[in-house]
């Protein structure tokens, strides 16, 4: 049994999702020799330190009863230093200004020589180039799976599965908040801020929906995939973006009077890293509904390949994180 | 562009040769060729029917071809665009001259909107309108909605343009 002992910096709600897949799925680790033991916790104003093992049910209850995980007043990048562990699961809030603290919580980890597993965008669509550069220097696995579509499995896809495939072009939906907006849209023929206004009701828009809107954040999901899938050394300003605000109730009509769909696509294809939103035709696998994610890989050998999924969600986020920590440590 | 033929060959050896030859020396690329054996006219020739993809500008001389070499041309019929494309736009589309958008495309002469569906919901309110555009091959059609996406930008519309797999030569 290899002991792998982890902090997870940032308790929100994928933080969360984490701690209980962990506790649900600690069995099924320890079958793959895996004992994972979470030895920090923080979330963004407390921490709880155990280097023999944190009990995660009653952290959880704690951060239900009380909004806080612990009572020691230290921060996730000084448990990064001053802890003694091997994985951090980086999943602070996402800042696409500067990185936010997620970027100096991976540069500390990598500093170390720990491994990091992350959900975190920000610091990878501005800093990816680096970020791996360190890595590899400092003998650190960096896995981020969670980045990209929730739970569907795009970067591991690419890069392992279809080993062998040359990946040529992607085109997919990588998020589902605009999915959702553009469908409902079509389904009631209603205005775009009627159905913001819905979506925000129902918790799958943020209360400032303008990263989800205007495409940053498919774009910032793009600049990863290019760096990791394609090789190329992208930044967010090698993107170029329109989002669906000024998508109209009628334009959807006439789409799907032609047999179209209007979904917000994010495609790379040779040097073009480009969000718009685009026609699908309705027979098309890109055509699907709700807040689902969706991606179509061309490759040279095997064809086309689509894969859906969950975009979204503590739990489907938190899948993700697992998958990568198991691809590290399985044997 | 596509044309569809009907010919009509001497019952001898090597009639199909004289329609294939000049067909290929031309550069055309032969889709079907349906050889009607059993359905002898009342002449005595053989109906030949054939499809091919040609450039436009050498039908007439493969016409002469044939005509030399004695193959008969009963009809011709040309389908000059074999590729349709849809496409959304958005924003203030008669204000910003919507005939100066069309002749623009137009004027391309490898691609013609030939269908426009607009509607106008208030004023002062964007318009939104679906354009059927029909082209020669997807190279025309790629351009023809390239040109139409700088000419958004300079009138502030928005183009929504089909999937990249839809577009892809």
């Amino acid at each position: 049994m290899k002991t792998i002992r982890t902090s997870i910096i940032g308790f929100g709600a994928v933080g969360q999702g984490v701690a209980k897949v962990i506790l649900s799925k600690n069995e099924y680790l320890n079958n793959m020799g895996i004992d994972l033991r979470v030895v920090a916790i923080a979330d963004s104003k407390t921490a709880v330190i155990d280097e023999n093992g944190l009990d995660l049910s009653a952290v959880l209850a704690r951060k239900l009863e009380q909004g806080s995980v612990g009572s020691e007043n230290i921060g996730g990048t000084e448990i990064i230093k001053t802890v003694e562990h091997d994985l951090v699961v980086e999943i602070t809030p996402t800042n696409i200004n500067d990185g936010g603290v997620g970027l100096g919580n991976m540069i500390a980890a990598f500093e170390k020589g720990m491994d990091v597993v992350t959900s975190n965008k920000g610091p990878l669509a501005l800093k990816y180039c680096e970020l791996e550069e360190m890595a590899k220097n400092s003998g650190s696995q960096f896995k981020f799976e969670a980045t990209v579509g929730g739970a569907m499995p795009i970067i591991n896809l690419a890069s392992e599965t279809l080993a062998g495939n040359k990946i040529l072009s992607m085109e997919g939906i990588l998020n589902g908040t605009c999915n959702y907006i553009l469908c409902r849209m079509m389904e009631e023929n209603a205005p775009y801020d009627q159905m913001v206004a819905e979506a925000q009701e129902l918790g799958i828009a943020e209360t400032d929906p303008i990263y989800d809107v205007e495409g940053i954040d498919t774009a910032c999901k793009l600049v990863i995939l290019a760096n990791a899938i394609f090789g190329m050394n992208a930044t967010y300003k090698d993107v170029s973006v329109t989002g669906i605000t000024k998508i109209t109730p009628e334009a959807l009509l006439l789409a799907q009077n032609n047999g179209y769909d209007i979904k917000l696509i994010g495609e790379v294809n040779g040097s073009k890293i480009n969000v718009s939103p685009k026609l699908v035709p309705k027979d098309n696998p890109l055509a699907v509904g709700g807040t689902l994610n969706v991606a179509s890989l061309q490759t040279d050998i095997s064809g086309p390949i689509t894969i859906t999924g969950r975009g979204a969600g503590s739990i489907e986020t938190a899948s993700a994180i697992l998958s990568d920590i198991i691809s590290i440590y399985k044997d | 562009m596509r044309v569809s033929m009907d010919l009509e060959l001497k019952d001898i050896p090597g009639q199909l040769l004289l329609v294939l030859k000049p067909i290929s020396d031309f550069k055309g690329n032969l889709v079907t060729v349906v050889h009607h054996h059993e359905k002898r006219t009342p002449r005595g020739t053989i109906p030949v029917q054939v499809v091919f993809e040609i450039k436009a500008d050498k039908l007439d001389d493969i016409i002469s071809k044939f005509e030399e070499s004695g193959v008969s041309v009963v009809s011709v019929d040309e389908k000059r665009y074999l590729e349709h494309g849809t496409v959304i736009l958005i924003g203030h589309i008669v204000h910003t001259d919507i005939q100066d958008t069309i002749d623009k495309m137009d004027e391309t002469g490898c691609a013609e909107l030939v269908d426009l569906n607009l509607s106008m919901p208030k004023i002062d309110c964007p318009s939104s309108a679906c354009l059927k555009i029909d082209a020669v091959n997807k190279e025309e059609l790629n351009l023809v909605i390239e040109l139409l996406k700088k000419i958004a930008v300079e009138k502030d519309l928005l183009v929504i343009e089909p999937i990249e797999s839809e577009l892809r030569v």
